[in-house]
Formats: C-alpha cells, structure tokens, sequence
C-alpha cells in the first residue's frame, strides 16, 4: 500500500475515534506529498496540541509535536535555520486561532514559506469537547451548555488580512479537492494556508445533533458549493471551497537572504 | 483510455473502525459494514474503482488495487 | 587603542561573547534592559551570514531559537523579567526534549513591569522554578564585561555538553555599564561543537538514548534521520510513552545529567576566601559592591572574603559548605529577599551565622550598604 511509505505503522490503528476527520486530512496529505514526489528528509512537520496535532507523530517525516499554539513559531526556527526545508504546520482549530491566533497572523504577515493546515471541527476534541474560537454562535459545548455566544472566525478572512499568499478551503467530503489543494498549497512559496472542514462526531456532532461522521460530511456536502458558484447566489449561506487567493510576494527567508548580503556588503 | 478494473479491496481491518463512511459514500454500494462492524466487500463486480472509499477512509484501512491498464 | 580592546555595555559584551562561541540564530523581542543585545545582534549576526528574527512575543521566540537549534544553529534569545515569565513554558520544553539553547535574562526590578530600568536579582529563583515539573537547570551569572563574555562562551559549551537550555542571569547595572573589555584571540577559549550522530543512514538512530558518558548525539532535521521531538515524555526514539519505567527514567536523567555534575559546572571567583572570617558570598552587580569592601577592609586587617558566585544553578552545595566552615559571619549580598540566602542556609553546617544584606529598590547595593549591614550583625552600631 503506497500510503504505508509514509506512515510509522507501528502507531496503527491511531488514536482518533472513528469516523474522525482528521485521518481523513492525514490520508489526503499522505497523497499530496506523494504525488508531489517530495522526499520524506526534506518535509519537517511541526505540529502543537490536540487530537489534530497527533498527525505529526503518525507520518514519517522529521516531526516536531511542541506546544499548545505554538507549532507556527517552532516552524519560524526550523524554517529560517534551514530554509531549503518544506515545512508543514497542521493545527486544530483553537491550537492555531485562539491560544495561537498571534502567532498565525504574525507568520501569515511576515509571508514564511510553510503549510498552515487548519483542521476545523469547531471543537476541543482531547479536552472534551470545550468550544474553540470557531464553534459559531448557537453552538453548544461543554463549556457553552446555554448556547455559546462566541462568534467565530472566518479562516479565509482572517488569512487574507493578515497577509496569507495563498488561502484556500476544502472539506473532508471533497477530498480529491482537498488533496489538489494541499498540493498547490505545499507548491507555493510563501505562507499557505488550508482550512479544511472537519468532522469531530464525539464531541461537536453528539453535542449539536450533526449525527453520525457520515452525516456531518453529508452536511459539508450539501451545505458547501466551488468558489463563485451560482448556488452561493441563489443561498448566500453556502460555504465557498476553493482557493481563494494565491499571489505572489516576496518570501520571508529570501529576503533575509538580501539582508545577509546587504549586511556583508556595508559591513566591509 | 479503458476503464480501470477492480483486482480486489485490501483491507487492513485491524485498522479499520467501522465508522461507515465508505459504505455512506460509495456510488455503487460495493461495501457493507459486517456483523463486527468492519468494512467487507460485498458487491466487487460493481466497483468502478474511483477510489472514494479508499481516499475518505480516516483509517487508511482500505486500498483498492486495479488491473494494469490495458488500452482497448 | 588595540583593536581588541573595546568600551562596550555589558549587553554588547554579552552578543561578543556569543558570536565567539558560534551563535548564528537569534531570535527576540525588544523588553528592557536587554534591547542592545537584540539591536546589536541584527547588525552583526548578518554580516557573517547568522540569522536574526525579531518575533511577535517572547513566546515565540523561544520557540523560535529551539526549532532552529533543530536544523543544527548554535542559537539564543535575550530577555528581562516579563519576557522570560512568558519563555516558562517553552524553556520546560527546551528541557524536556534536550535542545541546546541559550536564555539571557538582564534582569530589572519585578514583579510584573516593576521597574524597567532599574537593577535586581529578583529571578534567580524563577530561572530555578519558573516551568512547571521538576527539573534541573543550568544558570550562569557574571558581575564583570569581561566575565559576561567568558560565561556567554560558557554557556553555549554546557548547553552543548549537556544538551539543555542554559540561562545567563545578567541584571540592569551589568547590562547597561560600561567598562573595558578585551576580546579573546581566536581559539584562546575552548569551544564545544555540537556532538552529532555517527550512526549511518538506514541504521537505526536513538536521539534519546544516552552514551556511556551520558551524551546524546543528536541528528539535524534534514538529515537522513527522521525521529520524533515532543515535549510529551519519550522513549528513546522520541516518540511518547506513559510507560512508569520509560516516564521515570526520562525524567532521572534530566535531573541527574545536570545535578550530577555540579561540581563540574560550578564557577566561582574567591578573593581572600581562605583566612576569612567574614564572608561575603555574591554575584553579578551586587559582587562588585562586594568585593570593593574587601579590598578596602583588607589593609585595615580585617578579615573579609568574596565568594562570587558565577554558577547559580545547579547551586554548588559542595562548595559553599567547604568555603563556609570557618568563617564566623557569612553574608550573602543580593538585591533580592533572599533568594541564594536561602540555599546558602541550606547548604551550610551552621545557617544560623549566616545573614543577608540585601537592597530592593532598584538601586545597586553600595559598600557602604553592605558595611552598615555588617556593623550591625557584628554588634558595632549602625
């Protein structure tokens, strides 16, 4: 099986509960990264805390599992002290936009070339089920059992303001998109990020009544629609997927790499 | 370009956890979910190999291998 | 002037010292009083082709300097009070996962903001304590520019040696003064590379399993070695386990990699320690006071030692307790509560003959301080 390349098998079956949607974005990077060909010493995963950030301890990259939120700013280190690297940062959705919403914005701005994977469930899954800064209003947690009256991020949003060279959103339904995405998102030079909406049955489906795994990708079937679809005309309240920018700016490691030279040039 | 032809479904059922998601999605109904709820082909002769299965499988319990190619 | 004579602050002295030893990855976030550490660093760490990145916080600066000590960088972050209670987190994972780093803290007057641009040693025990577990950690500290530069080199040597985060412990009044500072001729002062892998590519690599002598070899991500870091505890692979044996072992040798060698990681500077009948026992700014009472005392006969310290932590019990036999009166000076006070009373035979002279209000200790301090503990009047 070509996917057992990647993978440290020993680990397997893996810890996350059936019907999880983040094997489902594991499964679609594991293709991504073969397609590409890409050789496994030259891809560092950097990955923080929570049931997302596991991925990194299942694939056999070099892998770097750190802290709550601070996976972006480990990545900063390791691409900066070896920028030939390709470094992919998966995050949960309260790992990368809440305890690590500062970090994100910083190393959308500064344009580092790195993956930004953000794998929406709209829950703490290894706490319990707790809400993150994406559950949405109405939602309910453990933590919200009146309704939460937390509105939530748009990731796209987010990211095109603070600078993301390309930004795009895939589902775990769609996932030959999602394996396109993450392909053109690993290609691109400069700071990449892909939300991918996820399923969390546990804790997000059980708690808000989504149903079954299965049901919770019907809903990202139905209720989402390609980028600049007539659909999102006819019902604004469809989810756009697609990639919604990808530009070029100056990446942040080759410009250091114009610093060292001015620095060498005046210094002498 | 001929269609791909199913060789068989492998498939690590130790790894799989019976979440149904191949069985939900499949356009053909080529899988079911067995008596100790994991994935068993039961409808091989329908299966397209479009692979479906095997991409959303969160468990990367299932491969679907096909014939070599052969050009009509 | 020679050219390796230079007039530097003690900041400056800090980023020659580190140069020296081989630093070409920093990262930092500006907090005073150890700015001119970050803002002379991005002017020189380039011109010799080392890298420098001004981050969002302190936060992820540690996380910074630990991912590009990964990729094989010789690396450090500079810091005061605030900023390194913000690095806690990331020096525990530093520790826990065995990356060579180096912390400086200048410290100023806390907590909280507390005073910015005023002296104090008040983090001696936060650079002890400050990350959650228990764990061993190295501190160095200096009162001189020529010092800071010799403790900077050692430093980045005992974070490669024992592949831990070492913390220099500078304050307001060393970072800020100005005095003379010779530069070591290349090659003067011994440096230690970092110890990699001789194991070849397809043999299997065991970041975390200790050599004879307690060493770990490590492998630069990007290598041929693909292994596992987590902050969770490990086996000798790097990946994690809540194994008792592997959970206790991990932790054992955190602890005893350090402790057990603290005789050898000990520094310290003696002025007429051996026929003292007072001791003086200090470090950084405060030592400087310190020994200006010995020299002064001394012609008059009276009997006043210096012990200063230069390793703070693991604190050198061995040490202290031998130096500390004959003295009558053992004096601990600090700008503090008595923070070393309270391990030298730990250390000693008698901890009842030792005492503190201490100031805490953003001013240095003076002589005189110390001196009033010592008439009374000697029963002469104020």
């Amino acid at each position: 099986m070509p996917v057992k390349d990647y993978i440290r098998e020993r680990f397997f079956p893996h810890m996350w509960c059936p019907g999880c949607g983040h094997g489902i974005v594991m499964n679609a990077l594991i293709r991504a990264i073969e397609d590409l060909g890409l050789s496994k010493n030259e891809i560092v995963m950097v990955s923080g805390i929570g049931c997302s950030s596991r991925i990194s301890g299942y694939l056999d990259f070099h892998t770097l599992h750190t802290l709550h939120g601070r996976a972006l700013a480990f990545a900063t280190g390791v691409k900066m002290g070896l920028p030939g690297l390709n470094i992919i940062v998966p995050m949960g959705d309260g790992d990368a936009l809440a305890i690590g919403g500062n970090h994100f914005i910083h190393a959308a701005r500064r344009n580092i070339e790195m993956t930004a994977i953000i794998m929406n469930n709209r829950i703490y899954g290894m706490t319990g089920g707790q809400y993150s800064p994406l559950s949405g209003y109405g939602t309910l947690a453990t933590t919200a059992p009146y309704t939460n009256i937390d509105y939530d991020f748009d990731v796209v949003e987010l990211s095109i303001a603070a600078g993301a060279t390309f930004v795009a959103r895939a589902t775990t339904y769609h996932v030959q998109q999602m394996i396109d995405v993450l392909k053109k998102a690993i290609l691109h030079e400069g700071f990449s990020v892909v939300e991918i909406l996820s399923q969390c049955p546990t804790y997000f489906g059980r708690k808000n009544k989504m149903g079954s795994a299965v049901e919770m990708m019907a809903y990202y079937r139905d209720h989402t629609t390609p980028l600049g679809s007539k659909a999102k005309k006819e019902n604004p309240d469809l989810i756009e997927r697609g990639i919604f920018v990808q530009k070029e700016r100056p990446e942040y490691c080759r410009e250091y790499d114009k610093i060292i030279e001015r620095a060498k040039t005046k210094g002498k | 370009m001929a269609k791909a032809k199913l060789k068989e479904h492998r498939i690590q059922t130790d790894w799989c956890k019976g979440c149904g998601i191949c069985v939900a999605f499949c356009p053909k109904s080529v899988l079911e979910l067995n008596a100790q709820d994991k994935v068993s082909v039961v409808r091989p002769q329908d299966c397209i190999c479009c692979r479906l299965c095997e991409l959303r499988c969160p468990d990367l319990a299932i491969e679907v291998v096909a014939e070599p190619e052969v050009s009509e | 002037m020679k050219k390796n004579i230079k007039f530097v602050q003690g900041n400056e002295a800090c980023v020659e010292g580190a140069l020296y030893a081989g630093l070409d990855f920093f990262a930092g976030y500006p907090i005073t009083p150890s700015t001119e550490i970050a803002e002379h660093l991005s002017h020189r760490l380039p011109q010799q082709g080392g890298k420098f990145i001004q981050m969002e916080d302190e936060i992820a600066s540690m996380c910074a300097i630990i991912g590009a000590s990964l990729t094989g960088h010789k690396v450090m972050t500079a810091t005061s009070g605030p900023g390194f209670s913000l690095m806690q987190e990331a020096l525990g994972y530093a520790i826990m996962t065995e990356i060579p780093c180096v912390i400086v803290n200048v410290q100023r007057g806390g907590p909280s903001t507390g005073l910015p641009t005023s002296v104090s040693q008040g983090d001696i025990n936060q650079a002890r304590w400050g990350t959650h577990g228990d764990h061993a950690v190295i501190a160095l500290t200096a009162s001189n520019h020529q010092d800071v530069f010799l403790m900077t080199v050692e430093a980045f040597n005992l974070a490669e040696t024992y592949r831990t985060p070492v913390i220099l412990l500078f304050d307001e009044v060393v970072g800020h003064m100005r005095e003379r500072l010779i530069l070591p001729e290349k090659d003067e002062i011994p440096l230690l590379e970092r110890l990699r892998t001789s194991v070849p590519e397809g043999v299997d690599y065991h970041p975390y399993l200790p050599r004879e002598d307690g060493r770990l070899p490590m492998s630069d991500f990007g290598g041929v070695h693909r292994y596992n870091v987590t902050g969770l505890f490990h086996d000798m692979w790097g990946f994690p386990s809540n194994n008792p044996g592997v959970v206790q072992g991990l932790l054992r040798h955190l602890i005893d990699k350090i402790n057990n060698n603290t005789n050898r990681i000990a520094r310290c500077k003696e002025y007429f320690v051996d026929d003292a009948q007072v001791l003086l026992i200090s470090y950084g700014s405060s030592a400087r006071s310190a020994l200006h009472v010995v020299q002064n005392r001394r012609p008059r006969g009276e009997r006043v030692g210096l012990l200063e310290l230069q390793t703070l932590w693991p604190f050198p019990i061995d040490l202290i307790r031998d130096r500390c036999k004959t003295p009558e009166i053992v004096l601990v000076v600090e700008m503090n509560m008595g923070q070393i006070l309270q391990t030298v009373k730990l250390a000693v035979d008698d901890p009842e003959k030792v005492f503190l002279a201490n100031r805490i209000d953003g001013s240095l200790i003076t002589p005189t301080d110390i001196r009033n301090i010592l008439r009374v503990i000697q029963g002469r009047g104020v």
